[in-house]
């Protein structure tokens, strides 16, 4: 569904993503883990397009977007919940689900909205509950579930996720991976994004290990968890001292 | 100023008709913010040209009317002045890769020089006005007492309405609701796949449109000239910033403060410290509350100023 192959960006000088290759197959879901600073939502905002790619391919569903603005890739499928929700603050809850449909209405299936709203509330009921209250003044897990609500009303072939456990109580968490599982058993495709290494990996089919904006490894989902090397980095575990035990 | 025909009885009746005139230039102050605001809202800037789409609208409006009915007139007036600020956005502000503040001033500022010149070319500096809409310069109604000419009802009319149409579109609409989606969080818009750029463009538009109808509605009672627009920048930014910057509501409340205000200083004051009142409640303001008197200090935080 998605294939990268050699991408470069950055900001401005810096160059942030070195010789990125990485493939997404419909109906997984591919985890990228890595510290703070690493490049994952570089890599995020590249691929959707707010970030101009430099060099290398980004081919989605066989098409290349790498010079495509972010507003003609959503028309594609490929929909993105960014980092921090950035969720529209001043506008009801309602009005910025309205606002994920948008690629829907120009796409004159306007009609199939009102399905679109009902099946989001059935997997949102709180946001229903709260349909005319202002974004803004929702909790930061109602306002996560506001942005993967808003995104997938456009219906996407392929849905990215950036951090979506940031800043959330653990309780908070587990929903939002149990909703990501959920999105995937109806057959959605999710890029999911994390520092939460151990959670993103045990909702995974595959993963990619970002280090300093190269990819180091990669592999299934139970040998990055099995694996030393990423245990030691990112899932916290003390092998030395274990061993001492 | 207002043809205002002075009731017999003093007090109670001169009160009310100093209240009538200054509603009036409330609602065209009101009109002007709000141009600012939908602007402002949208990119982050102040548009200084504003005062200019409100000369525009009655200037093309008084000479449409040499050959064309009066509503064909200012309709052709409103669509002229539009066109201008999809011009100026796509000319002048379109191609600006996240410019400085400083920069889109200045540049806004250049561009009502551009305007004001453009006019003075074309129009040279002789003083015109529309007629007025229903009845003439001399008739009056009689609301209990209250002599007001018949445009007050037409300045204040279209003015209600044109802001409860913004609001109906802001709120009611897809595009309207775009257009907040863009103000709110751009990025975030843009990932909804709304064209952020269009969006600009279409507040100019917007802008100009809502200009232009306050332009034509009041030039029979405040007549307009080459380099009228300036002025009413000045007192509709005043009543922006009074108001809460981005705030469309409170630029109506605080569009009558001024108007009144101004009215009644005549009372009190000689007429020519009418224009004084403006500038120092501007000053005022910015000193003691920047965020305006309906803002919060949080919101004015937010917003990148």
């Amino acid at each position: 569904m998605l294939r990268i192959k050699n991408l470069e960006s950055g900001y401005g000088r810096l160059k942030v993503l070195k010789k990125v290759t990485m493939h997404i197959g419909a109906g997984e879901i591919v985890t990228i883990i890595g510290a703070n600073g690493a490049g994952k939502t570089s890599l995020l905002r590249t691929i959707s397009g707010l970030i101009r790619a430099r060099s290398g391919e980004i081919l989605f569903d066989l098409q290349e977007i790498g010079a495509l603005p972010p507003e003609k890739i959503v028309f594609l499928g490929c929909s993105m919940v960014p980092e921090g929700r950035q969720v529209f603050a001043p506008m009801t809850v309602r009005e910025n689900i309205l606002l994920g449909a948008y690629p829907q209405y120009r796409k004159r299936r306007g009609d199939a909205v009102r399905d679109d709203f009902e099946r989001i509330y059935g997997i949102f009921p709180r946001l229903k509950e709260r349909e005319r209250q202002l974004a803004g003044t929702l909790s930061g897990g109602e306002q996560q579930m506001l942005a993967i609500a808003r995104a997938l009303m456009a219906r996407p072939k392929l849905i990215m996720m950036d951090e979506p456990s940031m800043g959330l109580a653990p309780l908070i968490i587990k929903d939002i991976f149990a909703i990501v599982t959920r999105l995937r058993e109806e057959g959605n495709t999710v890029l999911l994004v994390e520092q939460n290494a151990k959670a993103a990996l045990g909702i995974a089919d595959r993963g990619y290990v970002l280090e300093t904006g190269r990819i180091i490894m990669e592999g299934t989902a139970e040998d990055l968890l099995s694996n030393r090397e990423v245990q030691r980095a990112y899932l916290g575990r003390d092998l030395d001292a274990e061993g001492r035990m | 100023m207002l043809p205002i025909v002075w009731g017999k009885e003093p007090k109670l009746e001169f009160f009310f008709q100093y209240l009538v005139a200054g509603i009036t230039y409330g609602t065209i102050y009101a009109i002007v913010a709000i141009g600012f605001n939908i602007i402002y809202n949208a990119t982050g800037i102040i548009n200084f040209a504003q005062g200019e789409f409100v000369m525009l609208g009655g200037m093309t409006a008084v000479t449409l009317n040499q050959f064309l009915p009066l509503p064909l007139a200012i309709l052709g007036a409103v669509v002229i002045t539009m066109i201008v600020g999809a011009v100026i956005e796509i000319v002048f502000i379109r191609w600006l890769h996240k410019p400085s503040v400083l920069r889109m001033v200045i540049i806004t500022i250049g561009i009502s020089i551009l305007i004001r010149e453009t006019a003075l070319h074309i129009w040279g500096e002789s003083v015109r006005a529309l007629p007025y809409f229903t009845g003439s310069s001399t008739s009056s109604i009689n609301l209990g007492g209250v002599y007001i000419s018949s445009q007050i009802l037409w300045v204040v009319g279209v003015g209600a309405l044109a802001v409860a149409a913004l609001s109906g579109f802001f709120n009611l609409t897809m595009l309207g609701r775009q257009m907040r989606a863009c103000s709110a969080n751009r990025d975030a818009a843009r990932l909804c796949g709304i064209d952020a750029g269009n969006m600009v463009t279409l507040s100019f538009v917007l802008s100009a449109a809502i200009g232009a109808i306050g332009g034509a509605v009041v030039c029979p009672i405040t007549y307009v000239q080459y380099d009228s627009g300036t002025p009413l920048a000045i007192k509709g930014f005043t009543v922006a910033i009074l108001g809460g910057l981005g705030n469309s509501t409170a630029a109506v409340g605080a569009g009558m403060i001024l108007g009144i205000l101004e009215s009644f200083s005549i009372w009190v004051l000689p007429t020519a410290y009418k224009e004084a009142i403006s500038i120092a409640i501007l000053l005022l303001i910015l000193f003691v509350k920047p965020s305006g008197l309906f803002g919060s200090a949080e919101a004015a935080r937010l917003k990148e100023f």
